[in-house]
């Protein structure tokens, strides 16, 4: 993360709004209402470097990755791959950066086609990219990936529903990996797996990062997973960006209150300590990303709002070292 | 027992074996044929139906009768007798019942598939455009087929048969028009809930063109459902074409299909009731086995929605 070193990514400002129907009325000459699912990030990504993302549910992590890969295309702000701005290119550019930036998704089974073999599978985007490449070419290298992920190669003919959840995410990894891209993005990889598969999944990832110099985005909301794999920690609230710092100083000096309060729930493995702590208890609900609270969206429910927090828009800025965080108090 | 050599000989050659030994795995497709063959009635209603189609195909060829031919021999119609080989008897103009029977299961099994075919295209391509799409096009297409819904099929297939003459072409357009409405419907339902799923947006975060992500992936996930509802729609259209037959609009004197045979047979029962039996009893059994068959495959291609 030297400053000298060009970022991979590099997110802007980016938007995704959606336009829903307002729930009175579905008449079609009805104002339609905007979801700011995802509002204003801004984030650099460098290479080999891994982002955790963090924040509950509905807060738009899902959407802002799929927003990068523009499988949902973003409204507003500039998604920067290598220096060139992505948003003003058109599909061929796409098409070519999805060469680099690869994708694992959560439900491991639902991600794999049922009627393809798992060859058929890993080999697909081998044949999207590079099709000059022969038959023979394409099964070595389906082969060897195979081998690197863990998976035997005398499973190469089976069908996905033969497998078991964690061998089901080794071959949506090797599907992301035979292009050998620069970034993956993993929304949730673990979420849906056993908490000791949960782990392999995690080192094996760490060790392809290592081995390949990948970059990765984590999306997660298992706070502990993100810890273990993380550089550095993204956390979001309602489609805004909480605090964005290096992972030991988020852990171990949280700024914002939102992250002092989500990691104040982590449990600890030690029952003892875990029965003297204090969880600081956020009240309420998440407000409607239709119509979020005005000035800081977090204000409904943080401990320490001031009246000024309702009116000004907080703006992520520099606190200490590499933490930024967008709290008006800070 | 055995020596040493040997027993190591024996463990490299299992190490071996097992090592060469890529495992071939049960597509959805096995699975599926596994579980029907599992499936009794729908096993032997797919035979008789292939002993039928056989019978209807080479029949005529090995019998002595033609389907046109009158046999004066009797001065009155045979019943089903030894003499002349009229194993079903003749009709009231004294042709032979059983070559008649065959050859109006040649036009009634053409009907059947050949209908069957054209839902099958123009419903798939329809509906899976129309659920790929979405939006304004989705609502469009499918418009248009709630307006075909609408026109009574009945009249329809009357005026197209007025207005160009009949002609058996004509009539498998008219029975091709009225099966592809549900078709395209179950088909773009299919596709709507297929097209949420995470192996669709995998394809596309991959970067492969939506072309190639409907044939690769939309319509091979499709084809069971496809394949069942198509073995469910040669009933109907067989069903179809021996009403319209019955009332008269369907194939030509002295060609003939089951449902001519039937209404033939039903104004001669009270005198020559083999006329009405024989024919009827091949309509039957054959309708029935395609429903079987059709059962069997839904059951086997998606045993969750049993």
């Amino acid at each position: 993360m030297s400053e000298t070193q060009q970022p991979l990514l590099s997110v802007r400002n980016v938007k995704v709004h959606f336009q829903v129907a307002s729930g009175e009325s579905v008449l079609p000459w009805t104002a339609k209402k905007t979801l700011k699912a995802v509002d204003g990030i801004s984030f650099d990504l460098y290479p080999g470097e891994t982002l955790g993302v963090v924040g509950e549910s509905g807060c738009g992590k899902s959407t802002l990755s799929r927003a990068i890969l523009n499988l949902i295309p973003a409204t507003d702000g500039e998604i920067v791959w290598m220096g060139k701005d992505l948003r003003k290119g058109g599909s061929r550019d796409w098409h070519r950066v999805r060469r680099d930036i690869q994708m694992i998704f959560q439900d491991p089974l639902a991600s794999l086609d049922p009627r393809m073999t798992v060859a058929q599978i890993i080999a697909e985007p081998l044949r999207t990219h590079r099709p000059e490449l022969g038959n023979k070419e394409v099964m070595a290298r389906v082969r060897q990936m195979m081998r690197r992920v863990g998976l035997t190669e005398q499973q190469i003919n089976r069908y996905p529903h033969e497998f078991s959840g964690g061998q089901c995410q080794r071959i949506g990894i090797a599907r992301a990996l035979i292009l050998e891209p620069k970034l993956i993005i993993c929304d949730e990889p673990v979420s849906a797996l056993d908490v000791s598969i949960q782990a392999q999944i995690i080192n094996l990832l760490k060790e392809l990062q290592r081995e390949m110099g990948l970059a990765l985005i984590f999306i997660a909301h298992d706070l502990a997973v993100v810890k273990h794999i993380s550089d550095r920690i993204l956390v979001m609230y309602l489609g805004r960006e909480m605090e964005l710092a290096n992972k030991r100083a988020l852990y171990d000096t949280p700024t914002h209150p939102y992250t002092q309060a989500l990691l104040s729930a982590i449990p600890f493995p030690d029952p003892a300590r875990e029965r003297s702590k204090t969880i600081q208890l956020l009240s309420g609900d998440l407000p409607s990303p239709i119509n979020p609270p005005s000035g800081c969206v977090f204000r409904t429910r943080c401990p320490r709002a001031e009246a000024r927090c309702a009116e000004e828009l907080p703006k992520l800025h520099a606190v200490s070292g590499d933490t930024q965080c967008s709290c008006l108090l800070t | 027992m055995f020596s040493k050599a040997k027993r190591q000989e024996m463990a490299q050659n299992l190490g071996g074996t097992l090592e060469a030994a890529v495992v071939e795995g049960r597509s959805p497709w096995k699975d599926a044929r596994i579980r029907f063959k599992r499936n009794r009635a729908a096993v032997i209603s797919l035979v008789l139906l292939a002993l039928i189609g056989l019978l209807v195909v080479v029949g005529p060829w090995l019998l002595p009768n033609t389907f046109d031919d009158q046999d004066w021999s009797a001065g009155q119609p045979y019943g089903p007798t030894m003499a002349g080989w009229h194993l079903f008897g003749t009709d009231d103009q004294m042709r032979d019942l059983l070559v008649r029977v065959l050859m109006g299961g040649r036009i009634t099994f053409l009907v059947g598939i050949v209908g069957s075919f054209v839902a099958v295209v123009i419903g798939v391509s329809w509906g899976a455009i129309a659920g790929f799409m979405g939006g304004k096009v989705d609502a469009l297409m499918m418009r248009f087929v709630d307006v075909m819904y609408a026109l009574p099929f009945m009249l329809f297939a009357i005026l197209l048969m007025t207005f160009f003459g009949r002609d058996l072409f004509q009539m498998f357009i008219a029975l091709g028009l009225l099966s592809w409405l549900d078709m395209a419907r179950i088909v773009r339902g299919q596709t709507l809930s297929l097209k949420s799923k995470e192996f669709i947006e995998a394809a596309h975060a991959i970067g492969v063109s939506r072309l190639s992500i409907i044939f690769r992936h939309i319509v091979p996930n499709l084809l069971g459902v496809v394949v069942v509802y198509a073995t469910v729609t040669i009933p109907n259209v067989i069903l179809t074409e021996s009403v319209l037959s019955f009332l008269g609009l369907g194939v030509q004197e002295p060609m003939t299909s089951w449902g001519v045979l039937v209404e033939n047979g039903a104004q001669h029962m009270d005198v020559a009731v083999w006329m009405l039996l024989f024919p009827a009893a091949f309509l039957m059994v054959t309708l029935y086995c395609a429903n079987y068959v059709g059962d069997g495959l839904r059951d086997a291609l998606d045993p969750k929605d049993r």
